[in-house]
Parts: C-alpha cells; sequence; structure tokens
C-alpha cells in the first residue's frame, strides 16, 4: 500500500505544477461556470420580470381612424407614434428593424365597426425577431382585450347577457412553491458541476496511461518491484483528489454566487445553504472514483495523449446522456431510477435543492450502486497496467 | 548474473524473437549487439519483465523473470530505450521517487540520490526542472534512477542514442567502474565502435536468433574475420542468406 501512496504524492504534486492545467481545472471551470450561469440567470429574470411594464413603442399608420382604440392602447401603456407608412413601406420599416411593430388602420374601419361588422387592423411584426416577439404578443392580447371590450358591448346594447359568450371560465391554478420555482431554471446546476468535477481531472486520468507512454516514461515505471495495479490506484486516486477539489470548489462557488443573485425577489427561493451545499458535495462524491477509473481505462486504449483528449472531450459528455433523456422522456425520481448512476445524483441534487426531504433508500442506493460500478472499473483498470498492449 | 533461456515472443503474425539463450556474468560487461530489427529491445524486454515470454525463461540472480517478476525486478537496474523522465519533476525528485518505489526508507534514498548526483556529476542541474534539460543530462537522471536501488545487475538498452562524445565516453567509464564493483551490465547497441570499445563478451543477434556468444577475440577467431566488424557482417550475412 506504501506504493499507491507514493504514486499518488508524485502524481498529486506534479500536477500542481502544472500550472496551465491547473487553471483551467481548478480556477476557470469551477469559478466561470457558476459566475457565467448566474449572470445568465439573472439576466433572463430580469427581462422576463421587466417586461410587463416597459413602455411598448408602437408605430400607427392612420392612427385618426380608430381614436378610440389608440386611448385604449395608450392608457395601458403604449407609447403610439403616428406615422406615414403605406403596405410596402410598413414592411420594410419592420424589417430593416427601425421600428420594431406596425399597426395599420383600414380606411373602412370606423364604417364596419358601425355596421357591426369585424373592422380590419394589419399588424406588422417580424417573427425571427426574438427580442420583439414579446412585445408584438403584448399588442396582440391588447387589442383582444379591446376587441372583447366591444363585443361584450355590442352584446349589452342587443340585450344579450355578455356572460353567455363565455361558456367556459379557465382558472389558473399556480401550486409551484418558491423553490420548486427555481428548480426549474437550477436544473442545469447539477449538469454543470457534473462536468466541471469531471473536468477537474482529465488530465492526470490521460497523464495515467496515454502521456507517460508518450513521454517514454511508463517502461522504467513497470520495471520497479511493485505490483502494477498498485501503480495505477495511486494514479487513479490522484485524479480523484483533483475531482474532489474542482467539485467542493464548484459547488462552493454556485453557493456563493446564487446567494448574490437575488432569486427571491422573483419570488424563487434557492436553498443552498452551507449545509446544502455540504449535502451536495456528498452525494456527488461516489461519482468521482467512478469517473476517475472510468476516464483513465478509456484513456489507456488509445494510442497518443492527443487521441485521449478527443476521446475524453466525447466521454464529458457521458453523464449528460441519462440528464438530457430524463428531461426528454419528463422522467420523474422514484427508487429505481437511483440505480442509475449520474442521473441519480442529479436528482438527489434538485431535490436538495428543492428542500425535499431524501427517502433514505434513494440514498443508499444511489451511493451503493455508484461505488459498486466505481469499484468494477477500478479493477478493471488496475488489470490494465497488467497488459502489455500498454506499451503501446 | 542474467541468463536467458530460450526466449521466444511473437507479436500477432510477427515472430520477434525466436530462440534466445545467453549468459551475461557478474564483472563483465556484455553487449547485446544486432542490427535494427533483430529482436534485441524485445529480448532486454522480457529480461525486465515488462514483457512475458511465449516460451522459455530469464534468471535474474536466479529469480525467474516469469514466475517472481518482483523478485527479479527488485534485482535489476534498467535503462529503458528512450527512457523518459518526468518533465513537472526535477531531476533531483525523479531520482527521489523511483527510490521510494524500489521501496528505500526517506533518509536511505535521499543519501543514495546525493551520492549518485556526485557520481554523474549532477550537481548543476540536479535541483532543476527536468523539462529544460539537454539528452546528456535527461540520460545521466534516468541512468541515476536505474541505479538508486543498487541492483546488482544492470540492463541498458541503446544508452548512447543521441549523446555527444564527451556524454558517451562519460558513459563507458561508468559501466566500467560499475562492472570493477562486480556488477552485471548487459546492454544492447546496434553501433559496432560501441561493443568493440566497452564489452568483455559480445552476443550477436539477427532475426530473434542468437548467432554467436563469445569475447570478441573468441567471435573473430570462429568467424575466421580480422576485425569484429568483419565477423558481425558475416554473421549477419550468413544470417541473411
Amino acid at each position: 500500500m506504501r506504493a499507491v501512496l507514493t504514486v499518488f504524492v508524485k502524481e498529486f504534486r506534479e500536477n500542481l505544477r502544472e500550472r496551465r492545467t491547473l487553471l483551467s481545472a481548478l480556477i476557470l471551470g469551477p469559478l466561470l461556470g457558476p459566475l457565467l450561469f448566474a449572470g445568465g440567470l439573472t439576466l433572463r429574470l430580469e427581462r422576463g420580470v421587466g417586461e410587463g411594464d416597459h413602455p411598448l413603442p408602437l408605430a400607427v399608420a392612420h392612427g385618426e381612424r380608430a381614436p378610440n382604440l389608440l386611448a385604449f392602447l395608450r392608457e395601458h401603456g403604449v407609447t403610439v407614434t403616428p406615422v406615414d407608412y403605406d403596405e410596402a413601406a410598413a414592411r420594410a420599416a419592420v424589417r430593416s428593424g427601425r421600428e420594431q411593430q406596425v399597426l395599420a388602420v383600414d380606411a373602412d374601419f370606423a364604417g364596419r365597426l358601425a355596421v357591426g361588422g369585424p373592422a380590419p387592423l394589419e399588424l406588422y411584426a417580424d417573427a425571427s425577431d426574438l427580442t420583439g416577439s414579446s412585445d408584438s404578443a403584448r399588442v396582440r392580447g391588447l387589442i383582444a382585450q379591446y376587441s372583447a371590450l366591444l363585443g361584450r358591448l355590442r352584446l349589452a346594447v342587443r340585450g344579450i347577457d355578455p356572460l353567455l359568450a363565455a361558456p367556459i371560465a379557465v382558472q389558473d391554478i399556480d401550486v409551484s412553491t418558491p423553490a420548486t420555482r427555481s428548480v426549474l431554471i437550477l436544473g442545469t446546476l447539477s449538469y454543470l458541476v457534473l462536468l466541471t468535477m469531471l473536468m477537474g481531472g482529465m488530465y492526470l486520468a490521460i497523464d495515467a496511461t496515454a502521456g507517460e507512454r508518450e513521454r517514454g516514461s511508463l517502461e522504467p515505471l513497470l520495471t520497479v518491484p511493485v505490483p502494477r495495479q498498485q501503480l495505477i490506484y495511486g494514479k487513479i486516486l490522484a485524479t480523484c483528489a483533483y475531482m474532489a477539489l474542482s467539485l467542493t470548489l464548484t459547488v462552493t462557488a454556485f453557493a456563493i454566487v446564487l446567494r448574490f443573485t437575488g432569486l427571491e425577489r422573483f419570488g424563487m427561493s434557492v436553498n443552498f445553504s452551507p449545509y446544502v451545499a455540504l449535502a451536495v458535495i456528498l452525494l456527488t462524491l461516489p461519482l468521482v472514483p467512478l469517473g476517475a477509473a472510468l476516464m483513465t481505462l478509456v484513456a489507456a486504449y488509445t494510442r497518443s495523449y492527443r487521441e485521449a483528449q478527443t476521446w475524453l472531450a466525447l466521454l464529458l459528455l457521458v453523464p449528460t446522456v441519462p440528464l438530457a433523456f430524463a428531461g426528454l422522456v419528463g422522467l420523474r425520481p422514484h427508487l429505481a431510477l437511483m440505480a442509475v448512476p449520474s442521473l441519480s445524483q442529479h436528482f438527489l441534487i434538485t431535490s436538495l435543492l428543492r428542500a425535499e426531504v431524501l427517502p433514505a433508500s434513494w440514498v443508499a442506493l444511489s451511493v451503493g450502486v455508484t461505488l459498486a460500478v466505481a469499484a468494477l472499473l477500478i479493477a478493471a483498470a488496475g488489470g490494465l497496467y497488467r497488459r502489455e498492449a500498454l506499451l503501446g | 548474473m542474467i541468463e536467458a533461456q530460450r526466449l521466444e515472443k511473437r507479436f500477432g503474425p510477427v515472430t520477434a524473437v525466436r530462440e534466445v539463450s545467453l549468459q551475461a556474468a557478474d564483472g563483465l560487461i556484455t553487449g547485446l549487439l544486432g542490427p535494427n530489427g533483430a529482436g534485441k529491445s524485445t529480448t532486454l524486454r522480457m529480461l525486465y519483465t515488462v514483457l512475458r515470454p511465449d516460451r522459455g525463461d530469464a534468471l535474474i540472480d536466479g529469480r525467474s523473470a516469469v514466475r517472481e517478476p518482483l523478485a527479479a525486478r527488485a534485482r535489476l537496474g534498467v535503462l529503458p530505450h528512450g527512457a523518459g523522465i518526468y518533465p513537472n519533476l526535477t531531476a533531483r525528485e525523479n531520482i527521489l521517487y523511483f527510490g521510494a518505489l524500489q521501496g528505500l526508507a526517506r533518509a536511505a534514498r535521499r543519501a543514495r540520490t546525493a551520492e549518485l548526483v556526485k557520481l554523474l556529476e549532477m550537481e548543476e542541474f540536479a535541483d532543476r526542472p527536468a523539462r529544460g534539460l539537454s539528452q546528456g543530462e535527461r540520460l545521466r537522471t534516468a541512468l541515476a534512477r536505474a541505479l538508486v536501488h543498487r541492483p546488482r545487475n544492470l540492463l541498458l538498452d541503446e544508452p548512447t542514442n543521441g549523446l555527444d562524445v564527451m556524454a558517451v565516453r562519460a558513459l563507458r567509464r561508468l559501466l566500467q567502474q560499475l562492472r570493477d564493483e562486480g556488477h552485471c551490465v548487459l546492454f544492447s547497441s546496434h553501433v559496432m565502435q560501441e561493443v568493440s570499445a566497452l564489452c568483455d563478451e559480445v552476443v550477436v543477434i539477427a532475426h530473434g536468433v542468437v548467432l554467436e556468444q563469445g569475447t570478441p577475440e573468441e567471435i573473430r577467431a570462429r568467424t575466421g574475420a580480422g576485425s569484429l566488424e568483419e565477423a558481425f557482417v558475416r554473421l549477419i550475412g550468413v544470417a541473411d542468406r
């Protein structure tokens, strides 16, 4: 066992001197990820919240034909700019981005209204313009409101109860709590945590086989009187250490950064207390030896450092496959799914953030299966170092 | 004492070593001489237990490389072909690491490393990161690493490759010194001058078969050639036909 420790210490120290690798594994990944995540989140939330009250600019051609409609729109926060566009000019103005949307009032608008027919309006908007689409939806909604109002008035004038025209009334009841609402957005968090964790150990995993071979240091290493699996165990241990470090840094960064995004302002609460952060780290930790052994195994079958990098970059996507699949088919966590490594960690992290109580059986199964798979992979990696083909 | 007994090694359809038997005695420098692709490296790799022979065995001080590889390895110092060292460790740390893997206690490996640094005249660069070292400095580091546990037997695969004249001379002096201390030194080379300048005993190998073993004089006499080089050419020529 002393050899395992010797290899571990040497690998840990050597990697510590690899400044650029260290920078990406322990600084950029764990810190930049959470920062970008929180930045994007805040931006999205602020826009979502802000949309309802910011003034809505609307260019209107021939507004004089519909003075009541314009008064209604102005009442509801629309800034009306009178313009003098014909159809072609309106199209061109929207397409060129000069106007976000143009409302054109037809010549017989008032006439059709007076006889109780549908009065024509044209709304020019660019559906491919994502930032403008919510604006045009608001305009359309306001016009629909105005239209419904007129309809009710018409019915009332004719002595008919307007409620007759509304046979069904749907009431939306939102049962989400502040915590569950934020989880919808924080769903990507567990993915980022797993990804950064794996990246933290990638360099060392490659180095254990492909790197040693390329440098020509593998053969001397294999001539020392130490059982070969002990050499690879030491290397996997060092990989684990860096992955655990990366995991801890990432989760800590998330906990701190999310504290400052102020999700509460938007009716969401992030349950990311130091206790939850610790629980997230502990529940993800069994995935560390699994990832380290898997990356070491894959790297051992490659012929060069470059090839190993290519394969491991692909391997980084593997833990995301169950996550993406679960998202697509709308899987909900239950006991059997806790037997799938990475998916179970995803569910457990999400549940923790929702402030739900985790069933002990879920935790036990997730930890147990993940560690069992890790043990199998480590044993397989140990066997690899006994293979001659490793020398390339 | 290193003894190879009818070693055979195949890689798929290719037989790299057909039948190699040789002895390298203590207190002698034995040269494994052969053209490129003769099976020199494969033979040495079986001797230092990185490859497992398909047939035959190798004894290191009487320990079987096949059945007790750990015991055999403990008695070997190895300088493999193009021996790489760890670029992020200093030369000294490279040596210390192998000292630890060889099971030396902390104080013992420090003392032994200091001794080797002095012996191989590495003081100037011993504490510099290995990434900046020259070819000769790297080789000395790798050599010190191979000697850290005071092995009785030393295996070197093409040790003079890529070295300048001064470095080659220093290496020769070191190998002679080790021989005089009673070590068994076995090295491979395809360079004639190298072998004739250094070896007490020569093993000529081609196409995975040992053609001759003996002192340079014996081999010359047996082939009826005027020089070892001519003897070598004749032997290889016979093997090629």
